[in-house]
């Protein structure tokens, strides 16, 4: 008898749960803010640990995000709302179609693509536009764009530290598809990119790049790491380019050096896309069907990647000369690369058709098929764990790597953002009167303008009065011309100038 | 009788003499910067502007840009990147010294040309002529080079021979068809002008009170002039400290156009400095019937740099036409058009250079070459411009420079 009644209660109670969830999903559905939408992005989610590694200086990092937020609907205009974004800011940008060039000459400002319904935002350059995005400050983060149809870059970078470039799907945007220039600390992770007639990701004289779990095909070259230093490039997949992975010192450029790259756990198979890499570009000599190829840079370690079907050649190591681009030499970069590791890797059904110098090479050893793994010029110090694994040439000077694997390295971004150089009030008030205003401006002396001596007696403790001058002049003094604005220089910058030149002595 | 009339009208000189150099001693503080109205030349003793005199009487270069770093301290990168290292650290007489030595045609073989008269400061520090212009009106090899911040550069001249502001101005120095003088001739010279025995004195007081003039003085102190000479507060610097009303929407375009993958000019003319002071091979055409200038091939023995010249920064740009090495175009707009014409399209068919990777077709249109004119024209700045001495210490005439 009592049995009964225990399994009605049982069902009783899980019928009530039931109805609780179904409640809360409801409700949850119904009145919590944002629902449906994407999340707003934590501030600084660029030290969000992408492995198990360190996660406890990540914490430190997050912060509240406090800025304003624009959305830019479809018929907006983006730059509208980038010319009124302070730096902190977000722009979120939802599904339509967009053609310009946005250009972003701030620190900290956050695109953020909405997707809906699998519907994007779309920055169409029609092949008319030259570039997506432009960006010079710090701070930047692109995500959850598709780029397609322009002419130059999809996203570029022209210094701007501690950037992130997540999420975007990049078609057929001209040269390079994400190209971060002269930058510190960034990630690029997520993205998709082809059809692009030169690297599809450059990281081009950067330091300490992440570059993550990004597909890459049907481009030239798939990922690129070019004159920069402590670059992870990890868990990406590159396929159907005519290169999968580069590693590079290109001469002729004012920042001279590639190391210290880890190249790790990628997929990197069938490159063997025909090169439409433009007339006289590095690329355009790459053959078709090589994986990865190092040229020139040095301690670059090759680990845990799959690098299978590439018909010419799995790895190359070349030193510049054999490395097929034709480019003049420069004194000042060394054109060899040395110390390159390779440690445990598959490698399968690499070099089934080798081009004619790899195949010639290979003649020479009685084997018609093309190399796994192919070192060619000069070059020292390399080492490689297992050679008899695989089909090698040029290998002969290789010894056995110190180092088994390279876990102790879980990312190559900074613990901290890249700082921006910290300048005292003082300072900035001597680089702008020593910098601008001296040449108007003398102590005791008449140049231009009215002598230091003079302004200080007007001015005595009131540089605000002073700021108040600088932005709009009014022609006090018969004997002198008139001075032209100097409202350009920051509200610091007038400030602080105004302090230090009350302050002079001589 | 006659004697009486010499002697008033030597006395009347001699007061007229007293009154002008009375009237120079009132107006002198608050007229000029450099005492040029003064009977005897006297070296200026604070620095010029861009310049904080430290407590060692050096000149120490200051500007907006110093708020700012750049990946490996190279001074290169985007708007808000840090200079190269600068050459400063001169005292204010050595700069004032150099003005003068700059400016005076004495230092040449036959007294006819100075430094100046190919680095004009009305011409940009050019010479507003397709090729510079020696002694004996001798037409030299390629056009003169800009002065204007010379200070941030490593290497100088076209094919970049020199290392040093002193190495390279001992080429025009000594150069027959340049300013054709010798280092015994140079010496002679200056060592023979109290003027100048008295002002070498007080710009290296640390050497003994009788020691006559050196070579390495003489180079300093030029140096120490041609440091002097800094552009960086042109419109483009104000858009760059973040004053983005200081361009028109069509310079931001230009702008824009400047940086962008397509005409790739940036890559090569990087801010700062719009240059990266590298060489580049990009196929420039030659003056009418000129064979090819083998340029940076001569400099480093090496034929991969056939036809390679350093990249000229742009900063004033808008003032030293003509363009490139061979002063071939007479325009910023012919300039900018070269870069879209096809790679290698003005390269005699003997020859076989290895052209720059990022010179390729950008096809742009003319609406985007007037843009990028517009933008060259915004990286104007002439604030520091230095002033011509009104009198030289060799008592030569400078109207005669640049005749």
């Amino acid at each position: 008898m009592d049995k009964p009644k225990k399994s009605s209660i049982l069902k009783k109670t899980v019928y009530t749960i039931f109805l609780l969830l179904i409640g809360f999903f409801v409700g949850y559905k119904f009145f919590s803010p944002n629902s449906g939408d994407t999340p707003l992005p934590v501030k600084n989610t660029l030290y969000r640990s992408t492995t198990n590694a360190n996660d406890t200086i990540i914490s430190d990092h997050l912060e509240e995000f406090n800025g304003e937020i624009f959305e830019v609907k479809n018929g907006d205009i983006i730059m509208d709302a980038v010319k009124k974004a302070k730096p902190g800011d977000l722009i979120r940008v939802y599904p339509g179609s967009y053609s310009e060039t946005v250009y972003i000459d701030k620190d900290n400002i956050t695109f953020q693509g909405v997707i809906k319904d699998g519907n994007w935002p779309v920055l169409d350059g029609k092949k008319e536009l030259n570039d997506a995005f432009l960006y010079s400050g710090n701070g930047i983060q692109i995500e959850g764009f598709k780029i397609i149809n322009y002419k130059g870059n999809g996203i570029m970078g022209q210094a701007g530290n501690n950037f992130v470039l997540r999420n975007n799907w990049i078609i057929d945007a001209g040269v390079y598809g994400i190209f971060p220039q002269y930058g510190k600390n960034g990630l690029i992770e997520y993205n998709i990119l082809t059809g692009i007639e030169d690297a599809a990701i450059y990281v081009g004289m950067c330091d300490n790049i992440d570059v993550l779990h990004n597909e890459v095909y049907g481009n030239v070259a798939g990922i690129e790491i070019e004159n920069s230093r402590h670059c992870l490039v990890e868990n990406n997949n590159a396929y159907d380019n005519t290169g999968g992975i580069l590693a590079f010192i290109t001469p002729g450029l004012p920042i001279k050096t590639t190391y210290d790259v880890i190249i790790r756990n990628n997929f990197v198979h069938e490159n063997n896309h025909e090169n439409f890499g433009a007339p006289g570009s590095i690329v355009s000599g790459i053959p078709p069907g090589t994986g990865i190829l190092v040229m020139a840079a040095d301690d670059v370690i090759i680990e845990n990647n799959l690098i299978s079907g590439n018909k010419n050649v799995g790895i190359v190591i070349t030193d510049f000369e054999n490395g097929g681009a034709k480019a003049s030499n420069d004194p000042e970069s060394d054109p060899n690369p040395d110390n390159i590791v390779i440690l445990d890797n598959i490698m399968i059904n690499n070099g089934t058709e080798p081009i004619g110098e790899v195949k010639a090479l290979m003649l020479t050893q009685l084997s018609t098929r093309g190399p796994d793994i192919l070192a060619i010029g000069g070059g020292t110090g390399s080492t490689i764990r297992d050679k008899n694994k695989y089909l090698t040439f040029g290998l002969g000077d290789f010894g056995t790597p110190k180092i088994d694997n390279t876990k102790d390295v879980a990312s190559f971004l900074l613990d901290k953002p890249a700082e921006p150089r910290k300048v005292s009030k003082k300072e900035l008030g001597e680089y702008t009167y020593f910098g601008v205003c001296s040449g108007c401006h003398a102590y005791d002396i008449r140049l231009i303008g009215v002598p230091v001596n003079i302004i200080q007696m007007i001015y005595k403790d009131n540089p605000e009065g002073m700021v108040e001058y600088m932005n709009k002049p009014k022609n006090l003094r018969d004997d002198y011309p008139e001075m032209p604005p100097q409202n350009y220089l920051s509200e610091e910058a007038k400030l602080a100038v105004a302090e230090y030149m009350l302050s002079l002595k001589k | 009788m006659k004697r009486l009339i010499f002697i008033s009208i030597v006395g009347l000189g001699i007061l007229l003499t007293f009154y002008i150099i009375r009237i120079s001693f009132i107006s002198i503080p608050t007229e000029e910067y450099s005492q040029v109205f003064k009977s005897e030349i006297e070296l200026c003793k604070t620095c010029p502007p861009g310049f904080q005199l430290n407590e060692n009487n050096q000149c120490i270069s200051r500007n907006l840009y110093m708020q700012y770093e750049s990946i490996e301290n190279k001074g290169v990168g985007g708007l808000k990147s840090a200079l190269p290292t600068v050459r400063d650290g001169f005292t204010p007489q050595q700069i004032d010294l150099g003005r003068y030595l700059f400016f005076d045609p004495i230092l040449s073989a036959d007294g006819s040309v100075s430094c100046s008269s190919c680095h004009d400061p009305e011409m940009g520090f050019s010479d507003g002529k397709t090729v510079g212009v020696g002694i004996h009106q001798a037409k030299l090899k390629r056009a003169s080079t800009s002065l204007w911040n010379v200070a941030y550069l490593k290497k100088l001249f076209w094919d970049a021979r020199a290392g040093s502001l002193e190495e390279q101005m001992q080429g025009p120095l000594y150069a027959e068809d340049e300013m054709g003088t010798t280092e015994d001739q140079l010496l002679a010279t200056l060592n023979g002008i109290g003027n100048y025995q008295r002002l070498f004195a007080d710009a290296f007081p640390k050497r003994k009170p009788n020691d006559s003039i050196k070579l390495h003085e003489i180079y300093t102190s030029i140096a120490a002039f041609e440091s002097s000479l800094i552009s960086l507060n042109s419109r483009y610097d104000q858009y760059a400290h973040g004053y983005h009303q200081a361009l028109n929407e069509k310079e931001i375009e230009g702008l824009n156009i400047f940086r962008s993958f397509v005409a790739r000019c940036a890559e090569c003319h990087t801010p700062p400095l719009f240059t990266n002071q590298q060489i580049a091979v990009i196929g420039t055409p030659e003056p009418d019937g000129l064979p090819l200038d083998p340029g940076a091939e001569i400099t480093f023995n090496d034929k991969s740099c056939r036809g390679g010249f350093k990249v000229p920064s742009l900063r004033n740009i808008e003032k030293t036409a003509p363009y490139m090495h061979s002063g071939k175009f007479k325009t910023l707009r012919e300039t900018v058009e070269f870069y879209t014409k096809g790679r290698g399209h003005a390269v005699p068919e003997n020859e076989d250079l290895f052209i720059h990777w990022h010179i390729w077709e950008p096809n742009l249109t003319d609406y985007e070459l007037d843009r990028l004119v517009d933008f060259l024209n915004t990286l104007t700045d002439e604030s520091f411009k230095p002033k011509v001495p009104e009198i030289l210490p060799s008592g030569k005439d400078l109207q005669n420079i640049n005749s």
